[in-house]
């Protein structure tokens, strides 16, 4: 019976090392995903700034809340605007950053077409 | 022909342009974009007697304006004689909030430069400043009766955004 009492209570703390863990790796993701205002191309994960020290406070609190990424990225850039994100949403003004470069790649195709098809008839 | 054209013309304009448009754009954050948001009705804890009370309490029936400071914070006294002489005016109040500082040097401040708060409420820990989208102090959100930003204030406030406030409440 004690043996028993005693996988229970191992299985019991193995979980919660994983679920702290899992916590953990969830935090850091969203935190790489963060760009530190006050910093130089540093991500909040990156940077002891206090502005970072702050941000991870209050981040640490959301997941504690059970607040999922996207809540928590939409509460932050509520607050902040997309420039905290470092892969902001597609929208309007950001469509070009998203589609320029198969644009080019498009006209480059396009232009390669025609020249081999130009020295072909010639 | 064709190819001609565009590999002479078109795109090098387009990529002119681009260049032309990107550059005129300023590459400084801020968050000054951000007005006509609604602040929230976040929990502020009064840095005298800490008691708790939610910031739709402290509005003003016509403007308000945010202000984050700290007694370790140099700028913060560059700006305070503009909020001493803000204070005077009858359409606004002003929301102290002491961020990240000693309760006797935040008094000590106050006591030696004057204070030009209705109300004080302290941010110890700096979760207020983030609930406010507030990245650096001094900071100063000037909000309508309605919790509406109507403009942000990054940095100490000077004579031009003192003249820009009193613009505002009086119409």
């Amino acid at each position: 019976m004690k043996k028993l009492y005693l996988i229970i209570i191992l299985f019991s703390l193995s979980n919660q090392v994983v679920f702290a863990d899992n916590l953990q790796q969830k935090e850091i993701n969203i935190l790489k995903n963060l760009r530190c205002l006050v910093c130089q191309g540093q991500s909040i994960a990156d940077s002891n700034s206090d502005f970072a020290q702050t941000i991870k406070l209050v981040i640490r609190d959301l997941i504690n809340q059970n607040k999922d990424d996207q809540e928590i990225y939409n509460f932050l850039n509520s607050k902040y605007g997309q420039w905290i994100l470092y892969k902001p949403k597609f929208n309007l003004n950001n469509f070009l950053l998203w589609f320029f470069p198969y644009f080019i790649l498009l006209i480059g195709v396009f232009l390669i077409f025609k020249v081999l098809k130009k020295r072909e008839n010639s | 022909m064709k190819i001609k054209i565009i590999t002479s013309f078109i795109i090098p304009a387009i990529v002119l342009l681009l260049f032309f448009f990107g550059l005129k754009n300023s590459n400084d954050y801020n968050t000054l974009n951000l007005a006509g948001n609604k602040i929230d009705n976040i929990e502020l804890t009064g840095l005298e007697n800490n008691n708790k009370i939610y910031i739709e309490n402290l509005l003003s029936d016509k403007y308000t304006l945010i202000n984050f400071w700290a007694s370790w914070c140099m700028p913060c006294k560059i700006e305070h004689k503009f909020l001493l002489s803000l204070k005077k005016d009858k359409n606004l109040k002003i929301l102290g909030i002491n961020f990240k500082d000693k309760k006797i040097n935040s008094i000590n401040f106050l006591e030696e430069l004057g204070n030009p708060y209705y109300f004080l409420a302290e941010d110890k820990s700096g979760k207020v400043s983030v609930k406010l989208g507030i990245y650096g102090i001094p900071e100063s959100i000037l909000v309508d009766k309605n919790f509406i930003i109507i403009k942000k204030f990054i940095g100490p406030i000077n004579s031009s955004d003192y003249n820009d406030i009193i613009k505002i409440i009086k119409n």
